[in-house]
């Protein structure tokens, strides 16, 4: 065996080396941007030039020979220069204004999307599902390849209040981050122990810290050493999962899919909120998920016709207050949307402000 | 050779559509005869359709690494390797992009061919922590791919307990609002804590995020311990004609409604001539009116960053947002690079040395209390940091003279 070679502990290269000469050029010294329509931002130079950026959907999980067209199309139109933006869209620039109609044609007859530009309905973030993930609960892939088939008109214009950002996430570690709409498995029943295996697979010390709720304590099964859940306690959380995977959690019927809403990282106008329990309880129903679909797309709707503009999905539900969105969304409010964890008390209505 | 197409009758449906459809790009990658990967996505489709019947993720973890480096390589064992023997091993390789996910073809091509040659073909741009995720290679061609990649001038991205593969947004590459270089401070950091990225020796992750301004296109505040985003001191740039010009275009009332309205702190009024009145004492920086007016507004020019910390989800205490413990440093010379530099490792270093085992740096904080966090960190109290003082009188306040003192004596220095 030939030696192994020592790796070339380089870190991160430097982006210049990869950017579209115009952006090189004019690095920091942008003047303004707008958006000549949805999927094209135009971004203007205090030296006067101009460089246009042509946003287009893709699947996020890409074969070779899908990233091979994105090339194609980079080096006919944009001198051979892309980039992806946090939620997996390819954005293709030029300074030459009359490239831009043939580069939207071109991404859309390749069947990329063109939109994903202000006010729309971003691509889904998504983790890695059943396609690769060790503890997933469901396939993100597809459900949001599902969606977006449904959302694709939204994508593709702007016509939303204010944008919305919707992530999905295969189990509750959340991995897709806060969005306008999440959508998560969300368990509900405890774990089914394989107890011949725990002994051998599990640090069981560690797996007791890592519940949340103290329920799990070390137990003798069968004469092995294993561990116990007591059940009452449980939140199913899936937490003890990943460090003992003896500890199953999924099940393809009791692990269902939850939505949240009104989540957003950014400060702008209000402070960043965490996303809320709406819904649950929703099967797992690959392989499109239509029940999902079907309480995302009646969210999106209510918001779409009564948010005013620049309002985000909290902020508008914020102002119109939480009786009403039950009531414009016909989604049942439930005992299970009272928070009861530590500083739960924080989302209770301490206040005689009453909506009727 | 050319074994069959497994039936996919569910994943199959995935096709139609408007969207594209990552299943049919896994099927061409299993349908190209000759190629490696064509028996490995053969098995791969097989093994995900089981998974769309069943309902049931088949992956296990293991130990797969490269020479040297003691994470960044992603082991998938198949649990039903039996049934689909070709994808029975299915590891990721995370490799950290350029910041702000630039690309030119030739790099983008060139990793398309070591792919197809040592991996499945299959590559994800890009992971929930910014990685590019070259999925689905065998054990024994971990190594050979690595070493391709890391010639091409590409590092490995974080897992397990260690410093996180970072993300940033555009930042000045092409975007106006950028208060600082964020592809600049993101290259300064993760290129300073390699070795905390390839051998993780830490109680649990730390992940570090870089955003220009308060809009966190990066989604920092909430996914990231260490959130840096850009912000200013000064007053923000007011182009009073294309104000005008800007009201025109939306009439006076939606102008009112989307911009002096929606103002979070009433910073904002309307004067007689249709010119914007700017309190700027009031203003938070939060970026809305500037979103709406881009050719009118800006930040101002005094701009600099503001550093959150503690951000995560759930797991394992309840969510945290990161909350404030610089509220403004400059990001612009040498020092100001080297004075964020050491305060990145201090944060680490006190991270490893306190917090518990699989224990993020905001749940850390939440149970020793912010201000023991600052002063091991030797961080200045800043009112900026709270929403409001306290409202439960559970405080020994024995050391309230020297305290008072000491905030005199800051205000004084930083008046000089």
């Amino acid at each position: 065996m030939s030696e192994l070679r020592r790796p070339i502990e380089s870190g991160v290269p430097d982006s210049k080396q990869f950017m579209h000469p115009a952006l090189v050029r004019n690095y920091g010294k942008w003047a303004f941007h707008d958006r000549p329509r949805p999927g094209v931002l135009r971004h203007v130079s205090e030296s006067g030039e101009a460089v246009f950026t042509v946003k287009a959907g893709t699947q996020r999980q890409l074969d070779v020979f899908t990233i091979r067209k994105l090339c194609d199309i980079a080096d006919a139109f944009c001198d051979g220069h892309l980039r992806f933006t946090v939620r997996s869209s390819a954005e293709f620039m030029t300074t030459d204004e009359a490239k831009v109609e043939p580069l939207i044609n071109r991404l859309e007859a390749e069947g990329f999307p063109v939109g994903g530009t202000g006010n729309s309905v971003g691509f889904i973030s998504h983790t890695q599902g059943w396609l690769h993930c060790d503890i997933p609960g469901t396939d993100a892939s597809g459900v949001v390849k599902a969606l977006m088939d449904e959302l694709v008109d939204e994508f593709k214009s702007e016509e939303m209040p204010n944008r919305v950002k919707i992530t999905t996430s295969c189990c509750q570690i959340n991995c897709g981050g806060q969005g306008d709409i999440a959508i998560n498995v969300q368990h509900t029943k405890p774990p089914v122990i394989n107890h011949a295996l725990v002994a051998g697979v599990c640090e069981r010390p560690t797996v007791i810290a890592r519940c949340p709720v103290a329920a799990i304590r070390p137990a003798l099964v069968d004469g092995k050493p294993s561990l116990e859940v007591d059940e009452k306690k449980c939140v199913c959380c899936g937490a003890c999962y990943p460090p003992c995977p003896p500890m199953q959690i999924n099940d393809p019927v009791h692990s269902k899919i939850a939505i949240w809403v009104g989540g957003k990282h950014s400060s702008t106008r209000t402070k960043p909120m965490f996303h809320k329990l709406v819904a649950a309880g929703l099967p797992n129903n690959a392989p499109r998920w239509p029940e999902v679909a079907e309480v995302v797309k009646k969210i999106l709707t209510v918001y779409k016709n009564d948010a005013r503009p620049w309002e985000r999905m909290g902020e508008w539900i914020e102002r119109i207050g939480w009786p009403r969105f039950f009531e414009l969304t016909e989604l049942p409010f439930t005992k299970y949307h009272v928070d009861n964890w530590r500083g739960g008390r924080a989302n209770l209505n301490a206040s005689a402000q009453l909506h009727f | 050779m050319s074994k069959k197409m497994p039936p996919t009758p569910m994943l199959d449906q995935l096709e139609s559509g408007p969207w594209p459809s990552f299943v049919t790009g896994l099927k061409r990658l299993a349908e190209v005869e000759g190629k490696a990967h064509a028996g490995i996505m053969k098995s791969l489709l097989g093994q995900l359709e089981h998974s769309y019947q069943t309902r049931k993720g088949y992956w296990k973890g293991g130990t797969v690494g490269v020479f040297g480096y003691g994470a960044g390589v992603i082991p998938r064992f198949s649990e039903v390797a039996d049934q689909y023997p070709e994808s029975s091993e299915f590891h990721t390789l995370r490799i950290m992009p350029a910041p702000g996910f630039f690309y030119d073809t030739k790099t983008l091509r060139q990793m398309c061919d070591i792919w197809e040659e040592h991996g499945s073909g299959l590559i994800a741009l890009h992971g929930q922590s910014g990685d590019i995720m070259f999925q689905g290679c065998r054990t024994e061609q971990v190594q050979a791919a690595w070493d391709k990649i890391n010639e091409m001038g590409f590092d490995m991205g974080g897992a397990g307990a260690g410093v996180r593969t970072s993300a940033s947004c555009v930042g000045p590459a092409r975007c106006e609002q950028a208060c600082f270089d964020t592809l600049e401070a993101h290259r300064t950091i993760i290129n300073d804590f390699v070795d905390d990225i390839h051998r993780p020796s830490l109680p649990y992750k730390l992940k570090f995020k870089f955003s220009g301004c308060a809009n966190d296109c990066a989604n920092a505040t909430q996914r990231a311990d260490v959130a840096i985003l850009g912000t200013w001191k000064d007053d923000m740039q007011v182009d009073q004609k294309e104000v005008q010009a800007k009201v025109k275009q939306l009439g006076r009332k939606e102008f009112i409604n989307q911009v002096i309205r929606m103002c979070p702190t009433q910073a904002l009024g309307l004067n007689d001539d249709d010119t914007l009145d700017v309190d700027n004492k009031s203003c938070v920086r939060c970026m809305h009116c500037i979103n709406v007016c881009t050719k009118a507004l800006k930040p101002g020019k005094e701009r600099g960053i503001c550093v959150l910390v503690g951000g995560k989800r759930t797991l394992k205490i309840g969510d945290l947002m990161g909350t404030v413990v610089i509220p403004f440093m400059k990001l612009e010379t040498e020092e100001d690079y080297e004075k964020l530099l050491e305060l990145a490792h201090n944060m680490l270093d006190f991270f490893a040395d306190n917090a518990l085992e699989h224990e993020r740096t905001g749940e850390m904080i939440e149970r020793i209390g912010l201000v023991n966090y600052l002063e091991a960190l030797g961080l200045p109290l800043d009112v900026n940091m709270i929403n409001q003082p306290r409202t439960n009188s559970y405080i020994r306040t024995d050391g309230w003279e020297e305290e008072a003192r000491k905030w005199a004596e800051r205000k004084t220095s930083a008046a000089e």
